[in-house]
């Protein structure tokens, strides 16, 4: 039988067992926690630190710390608030985000994310990167003007050798994911799927895939990001 | 080719978490690693080859593309600067007739930029072929530029006398100084190889460590962990195997003691080990030593094989049953973040140097997941002594908070820039007198390297100390005649973003937007609101994964606050906006491109 802690989210008294990760023990709690390099059933990886928290008044990222018996955490105060709309604005303006010309418009987390910050423009300024799209293997394209390194595709998608398909390539900001030459081919239907659906942009799209969901019937599209959680009963202690 | 890279890779036992010094020893055959090369390791160790070159592309030494017969990797550190480092890169460049980042039609040599080497008190410096060069003039360049063309070895390129002490012997054979001006309890010389090993045979573990806490002895890297308690930590984590590695990364621009260390007094640091690995119950340790240091390690192997020949490492140490323990060393091959402590172990396993989320910290699950000490060079060293004359000996030196004594590493405008072994609770102030730096002269001091501050002259009777100023030794003296926004700011702001290991968001963004509105200020089109900007975007920093990330902010805002007239002197009084942007410059290409003269 799995421990119980007992913890609190702004002052509201949860329970979740012990060890889970916040992000997810806030979740059974009906408490959203913005994510965007997080995906469920992947080892996550504080990257994109929009799940920044402050727990016992230092910061950490929800998606790695597991939860314990008597934490305090800040989840929505002002500053912290802040630093999640800043966080989403950086990478808006990192890359070349173009909504309206997406496949992954209404679907994207990224976008779902600056509609929930209620963002209408950046306040940082853009740098409009000069990034290429890699469309040379058979199955998917990589465009790299969208893509906001957030390593879920090099987490998730493996061959059946548990080999790495995508991989970081250099460091600081001229690092990009990048798709292995050779294994690249050889992706099947299966993984390409999956890697288009674990990309939270629009950076992996399938050949001829892009608009199996019309606009306007996406996810994102009827339900902001977050609403599922924020919106399920829960009951309380 | 095919058969050299197999008997690489089976030297290191063919084991994928030795990618490093596969790659280092390829890198070092070749001049750089290539594709083929990349192809054969990954179907060696049943990786995809973007998964190798994902590590081939993070280091600054290895490169897919040749980098000459003779690599030269010239220093930019703010202090190289302000030795006169440009008119030294000015004439390599001449003389070799390319630019940085280039390589000669003829293959023959290379130049690249390289951030701080750890010569600061000897620069200009370069790296040419892991040979160091320091003291650098034009007319030295001249030379060895000329010794290029002849194609001479680099070991015959010396005409200098060879530095002091250990950098004269026949196994590191270096022109580099230790500019040992201070000695202190762990840097002076009678200290009996092995007395400390034969004394804590006859102590329990648990004994050695509490000598360790009762010193209040905190980590000399910077972030001051109490060092018993990181031990006691790791003593008492499950697992089956524990191992020590040393952080013998030093990348802080300005920082230069561990590299005096590993010359002349590497005994006493694998003592250290040695007695760590003993209270944790570690078997194995590894040094992690950067790249930048590679000449020193036919030295360093050297006193390894001694010391396992009269059983100072080895099994069964002087006879005690079940005392088991060895050291290797690792190389690191060029990137600062590799310092922090878990990026080091990445990196050591053979991967990028990239922070690991924590929880769990390295005494938990460090190396190969096992509970892991990661201590700092001089820590180590200090811990001997501990261990020798007791821990209330060592609370007897320093302050209250900051026990024992510290390793300056001193640099810049000042008389006699070194290394200083001084008891905490100097003030700035004393230890410009020290260094004979003349005070009238001194506009700033830079505490810490860029990670730290850079105070100014109603700040030197601050103490440093982890109580007031703390640091990890770097203290780079600032005189009047500098301007600090483009000679340190700048170059420092430059540094973190080339060296930010580029997987968190905000480390990888925030800094160029600081520095590119920086360059705006410096630009004269700054107005208020910018300072305003750069002081908010500043704190988005603190998220950031690792120290690397949460401090590459600070020479903006550690200047801003400590030196606001040097902004506000910049900014338009008469604006309150100014986008910044330049018609001119934006149409610049298609201008070109069209033969058109932009005519605003």
């Amino acid at each position: 039988m799995s421990q119980f802690v007992r913890f609190t989210i702004d002052g509201t008294e949860c329970m979740a067992a012990k060890g889970q990760y916040i992000v997810e023990a806030a979740k059974e709690n009906g408490v959203y926690i913005p994510t965007l390099c997080n995906f469920p059933g992947v080892k996550p990886k504080g990257g994109c630190r929009i799940c920044t928290i402050r727990v016992n008044g230092r910061l950490m990222t929800a998606c790695t710390t597991p939860v314990a018996e008597d934490m305090s955490i800040e989840n929505e105060v002002k500053d912290i608030r802040e630093l999640r709309k800043s966080i989403v604005e950086l990478l808006m303006v990192e890359g070349n985000h173009f909504c309206p010309a997406c496949e992954k418009s209404g679907q994207c987390e990224l976008q779902a994310l600056a509609y929930r910050f209620q963002i209408m423009a950046p306040r940082f300024p853009y740098q409009f990167p000069v990034r290429k799209i890699d469309a040379s293997h058979p199955k998917i394209m990589k465009d790299q003007n969208r893509c906001i390194q957030c390593k879920r595709c090099i987490r998730a998608i493996k061959d059946e050798k548990g080999r790495n398909i995508f991989a970081y390539r250099k460091r600081s900001s001229s690092v990009e994911v990048v798709v292995d030459v050779k294994l690249g081919k050889q992706l099947t239907d299966e993984l390409a799927q999956k890697a288009m659906d674990v990309c939270p942009v629009g950076s992996i799209l399938v050949k001829e895939k892009g608009f199996v969901i019309p606009i306007g019937e996406r996810k994102y599209d009827n339900m902001p990001i977050g609403s599922d959680i924020e919106n399920m009963q829960v009951s309380k202690i | 080719m095919k058969a050299a890279v197999k008997k690489t890779i089976e030297k290191y036992g063919s084991d994928k978490y030795r990618l490093m010094d596969v790659l280092i020893e390829i890198q070092q055959e070749n001049g750089y690693i290539s594709k083929e090369a990349i192809a054969q390791i990954a179907e060696e160790y049943g990786m995809s080859e973007v998964d190798v070159e994902q590590t081939v592309s993070f280091y600054h030494f290895l490169s897919q593309k040749p980098t000459g017969k003779y690599s030269i990797y010239l220093n930019n550190s703010a202090v190289a600067n302000m030795m006169g480092r440009a008119d030294v890169a000015a004439t390599f460049q001449k003389e070799l007739g390319i630019k940085f980042g280039d390589v000669t039609p003829d293959g023959r040599a290379g130049l690249f930029e390289t951030s701080c080497i750890g010569m600061n008190d000897q620069e200009p410096a370069a790296i040419i072929n892991n040979h160091i060069f320091t003291r650098l003039t034009p007319f030295r360049v001249k030379e060895i530029c000329r010794d290029i063309k002849e194609g001479k070895e680099v070991s015959e390129m010396f005409v200098q006398d060879w530095g002091d002490g250990e950098n004269r012997s026949d196994l590191v054979h270096s022109v580099v100084s230790n500019n040992i001006r201070k000695i202190g309890p762990v840097l002076e010389r009678t200290f009996k190889v092995g007395q400390a090993i034969e004394k804590i045979t006859k102590m329990k573990p648990e004994e050695v460590i509490d000598e360790v806490k009762k010193s209040n002895m905190r980590g000399r890297g910077g972030a001051g962990f109490p060092t018993g308690l990181k031990w006691e930590f790791c003593r008492n984590a499950a697992g089956e195997k524990k191992y020590i590695f040393c952080n013998a990364d030093e990348g802080e621009p300005g920082t230069f003691k561990d590299r005096v260390i590993l010359t002349e007094r590497p005994r006493l640091l694998f003592e250290g080990m040695v007695i760590a690995g003993y209270a944790v119950g570690a078997t194995e340790g590894i040094v992690y030593v950067r790249y930048e240091y590679k000449y020193l390690e036919k030295h360093l192997e050297d006193i390894l094989q001694k010391a396992r020949e009269v059983n100072y490492l080895g099994k069964n140490i002087l006879g005690k049953e079940g005392f088991d323990f060895d050291i290797r060393i690792q190389f690191g091959a060029g990137a600062y973040v590799c310092g922090e402590e878990s990026a080091l172990i990445e990196s050591a396993e053979g991967k990028r140097g990239e922070p690991r989320d924590r929880p769990p910290f390295p005494v938990e699950k460090g190396y190969h997941d096992m509970p892991t000490v990661v201590n700092n060079v001089e820590t180590l060293c200090s811990v001997v002594k501990v261990i020798l004359n007791g821990g209330d000996w060592y609370k007897s030196l320093g302050t209250h908070e900051s026990t024992g004594t510290k390793l300056l590493s001193i640099s810049g405008d000042c008389k006699f820039p070194g290394v200083y072994e001084v008891v905490w609770g100097f003030s700035v102030n004393d230890i410009l007198d020290m260094v004979g730096a003349n005070k009238e002269d001194v506009m700033a001091v830079q505490v810490g390297g860029p990670s730290g501050a850079i105070i100014t002259t109603n700040e030197f009777n601050r103490i440093l100390g982890y109580e007031d100023l703390a640091t990890g030794g770097s203290l780079i003296i600032i005189g009047k005649q500098r301007d600090i926004l483009n000679d340190i700011v700048l170059n420092f702001m430059d540094f973190f973003i080339s060296e930010s290991c580029g997987s968190c968001s905000t480390c990888r963004i925030v800094p160029t937007l600081m520095r590119n509105k920086l360059n705006k200020i410096l630009n004269a089109r700054g107005v208020r609101q910018d300072l305003d900007d750069l002081h908010e975007w500043g704190k988005i920093l603190k998220a950031s994964r690792c120290g690397l990330g949460q401090t590459a902010g600070n020479p903006i805002l550690s200047s801003l606050k400590n030196f606001p007239d040097l902004y506000e002197e910049k900014i338009q009084k008469n604006k309150t906006f100014d986008s910044g942007f330049d018609l001119n410059i934006a149409v610049k290409e298609s201008a070109k491109a069209t033969g058109r003269i932009p005519n605003v």
